[in-house]
């Protein structure tokens, strides 16, 4: 009797084809070959239609999920595959959550080559290491070339959150400090740089960053409670971050432009770009919103980490019927700092 | 030296409020119309509102490219991306530009047209060369400082034998505009509209150099006084129209002096006139029919225009009947005034073009001057 014998995928020059997406042999071979070898972890190994998982005893689960739909796939600083590790550990984080699993699907176009397939998941693979949060279920399917841009990404993280903690958008109040975890705009910007129609020469890379154990410093150096907002400034930036805590919570803020950290190449090329770096892209710094009693130390917490280095108190929440979020320029002015409006730069996440 | 944090130094700006302050003479209202949606979005953005003496009343102008494009305009893009299967590149604050039917070149996007935003003109020729098979039209608009590359283009079109590309040539021209403003009936039979001088443009200066305002100065005694888009330029340009009214000088100054010369550009200038020529008449959103306000292609280089390729025929369409761009544009009337104003026209859905780009003065308000109206109003609710 002959063996089983599959021809085994050819990594090197072979790309997606319809019948990867079939259900049949061939699909099987690629989840085996590369998602399953890459991510590799005991509940995936189960082999189930889903993963049977632990929950911590006494904590709440945090569920969250996020599609990735970047172009160019692969930026200065990341990728599509490290980035949907990314963003959706810091949505998890967000709610003051320690990140436990991820599940992920994965949208392939026909003709995508198995080459680059290969490189986002094993980036992909390493975030997740890197994070210590597993991929530990996850789908493929094809779709017909020109139907899709190569690989779409959605990732669902679950999470454990200690009975009793809550931190959410609602929760700011008068008073509150706004603190910034470092310098704004780079994703943005990084991704920008690379794009067919503008590309240009930059040093920037991306900020993409698991954001979880500069969550967990934080929230160790102040009581709890003293934390009332957590929130990662992506699509829209910090601008629109801040106003959607302020329509939350009805509360107005009041920022200082000057205490706002930009690099100076991000500054740069917003200026070239004719962009504002608050409404720019970030993939690895947070908003915390903070009883004004414990920002310093909060502050303090957050620039001992390395990804909190440039962290900054950028601004306090005012009682403001309005929900107005306001800023006191360099320039001696008061401005407001609205909502983005229209698309300002597509696909960077 | 950056030559970004040089011209928004707060400490300076404060001493130039200072010198502006003690200069205005108690009891006088200086009206000066910054023509530029650049001076407009500065003004805006750094708050320069605040730093001024109440004295001190900043008119927004015309001078917002995507403002003053007329809805037959738009329609023309559309019809060409829509109906004859063009694809049609263009600058990106165009692809919100309120159009007829509900449409902008955004939603006919959706519906299916091949729309592209491009950040140079440079980018819609490569299109064409990337696409032989298909018909790029690029909408070009914008005042003096967008023409030339234009200009470049479409000469280097015609050198490389580019087949499958042409123009839609929106250019207008900005002494005309200011002419339009100072001729009109609100300037100088009402004195609705008292304009004591002008902020000039900056890039616009740069191309047509300081010289086309000297016949604003001697001819409507109006003080112009050129200005960079910083916002310590524009600070230190109020400083110098509210010396010039004072002193009863109407002069073209320039504060712009570290770019713009006396000639402006002239390899610039020679370029545009190699390629395009006066129309007799163009529609400005706002002013209506403006005389010789407006560029449109030689004959020689017929191939590469859109409107001859085309055969477009060009249709005036009316604004909104509740927008009041058209008066705000002219400087007759304020955002507040309209009564679309943070209604139904906001920056998602624009009735008028005013609230499109940031350099439209609607949307300057409504996006940076806002909280302003609501101390007047009291809380929302």
């Amino acid at each position: 009797m002959k063996h089983d014998y599959v021809r085994p995928l050819d990594l090197r020059t072979g790309r997606i084809d319809m019948n990867h997406g079939a259900g049949g042999r061939a699909s099987a071979q690629l989840v085996e070959q590369l998602f399953a070898r890459a991510f590799d972890n005991e509940a995936l190994r189960q082999g189930n239609d889903g993963a049977l998982v632990d929950v911590p005893p006494g904590h709440r689960l945090v569920i969250a999920t996020d599609a990735h739909v970047i172009s160019p796939l692969f930026f200065p600083g990341g990728d599509i595959g490290s980035l949907a590790v990314h963003g959706t550990v810091n949505d998890v984080a967000m709610l003051g959550a320690t990140p436990l699993y991820l599940a992920a699907s994965f949208i392939l176009e026909e003709g995508l080559a198995l080459a680059e397939l290969k490189r986002i998941v094993d980036s992909m693979a390493a975030a997740s290491r890197a994070a210590g949060v597993p991929v530990v279920t996850g789908d493929t399917k094809v779709v017909e070339q020109g139907k899709g841009d190569g690989v779409f990404i959605s990732t669902t993280g679950v999470g454990a959150v200690p009975a009793g903690r809550t931190i959410g958008g609602a929760l700011a109040r008068p008073g509150d400090a706004v603190l910034l975890s470092g310098t704004l705009g780079e994703h943005g910007v990084a991704v920008l740089s690379q794009r067919e129609s503008l590309s240009f020469e930059t040093s920037i890379v991306s900020d993409s960053a698991a954001l979880h154990g500069l969550v967990a410093s934080l929230l160790a150096a102040v009581p709890e409670g003293a934390v009332h907002v957590l929130r990662d400034p992506t699509r829209g930036g910090v601008a629109t971050t801040l106003n959607e805590i302020a329509r939350q919570s009805g509360v107005g803020m009041t920022l200082h432009e000057a205490a706002i950290p930009v690099r100076r190449e991000v500054e740069g090329a917003c200026e070239l770009l004719g962009l504002d770096p608050l409404y720019v892209a970030n993939e690895g710094k947070l908003v915390a919103i903070v009883a004004a009693a414990h920002a310093e130390a909060a502050l303090a917490a957050l620039r001992a980490h390395p990804l909190g280095r440039d962290a900054a108190r950028i601004g306090e929440v005012t009682d403001d019927p309005h929900r107005f979020v306001q800023m006191a320029t360099r320039f001696g002015g008061r401005r407001m700092v609205d909502w983005l409006s229209g698309e300002q730069l597509p696909r960077i996440c | 030296m950056r030559y970004i944090d040089e011209f928004r130094d707060g400490a300076l700006a404060q001493r130039l409020a200072e010198r502006i302050a003690a200069e205005v003479r108690p009891g006088r209202t200086y009206r000066f119309m910054e023509f530029c949606g650049g001076h407009t979005h500065a003004l805006s953005r750094y708050g320069i509102a605040e730093l001024l003496p109440p004295g001190i009343r900043m008119i927004h102008g015309p001078g917002c490219p995507v403002c003053v494009l007329p809805i037959g305009r738009i329609d023309q893009a559309i019809g060409l991306a829509l109906e004859r299967g063009a694809l049609l590149a263009t600058y990106g604050d165009v692809m919100r530009v309120p159009a007829s039917g509900g449409l902008s070149l955004m939603r006919a996007k959706a519906r299916g047209a091949d729309i592209r935003m491009v950040y140079s003109a440079a980018d819609a020729l490569a299109l064409a060369q990337a696409n032989p098979s298909r018909e790029v039209v690029f909408l070009a608009i914008g005042f003096e400082t967008t023409t030339p590359p234009t200009a470049l283009v479409i000469r280097r079109a015609a050198r490389e034998g580019v087949a499958n590309f042409s123009v839609l040539c929106c250019h207008v021209l900005t002494p005309s505009a200011i002419t339009h403003i100072l001729e009109s009936a609100e300037v100088r039979a009402y004195g609705t509209v008292p304009i004591d001088g002008f902020v000039g443009p900056a890039h616009v200066s740069i191309v047509i150099g300081a010289g086309p305002y000297e016949h604003f100065a001697e001819e409507y005694r109006k003080p112009v006084v050129i200005a960079g888009f910083e916002p310590l330029d524009v600070m230190q340009a109020i400083l110098m129209l509210v010396r010039q009214v004072n002193e009863g000088r109407a002069q073209v100054e320039n504060e712009f002096a570290r770019a713009v010369t006396r000639d402006g550009n002239l390899a610039a200038q020679a370029a545009v006139s190699e390629v395009f020529e006066l129309r007799p008449a163009f529609e400005w959103r706002g002013l209506g029919e403006v005389p010789y306000s407006a560029l449109r292609i030689r004959r020689a280089f017929a191939a590469f225009d859109a409107e001859r390729r085309f055969g477009l025929a060009y249709a005036p369409v009316p604004d909104h009947k509740g927008c009041e761009c058209g008066a705000i544009l002219r400087g007759v009337k304020t955002p507040v005034d309209c009564r679309l104003f943070d209604t139904v026209c906001t920056p998602e859905s624009p009735m008028g073009s005013c609230m499109v780009s940031t350099e439209g003065a609607c949307a300057a308000h409504y996006s940076y001057g806002r909280f302003r109206d609501a101390r007047l109003q009291g809380p929302a609710t």
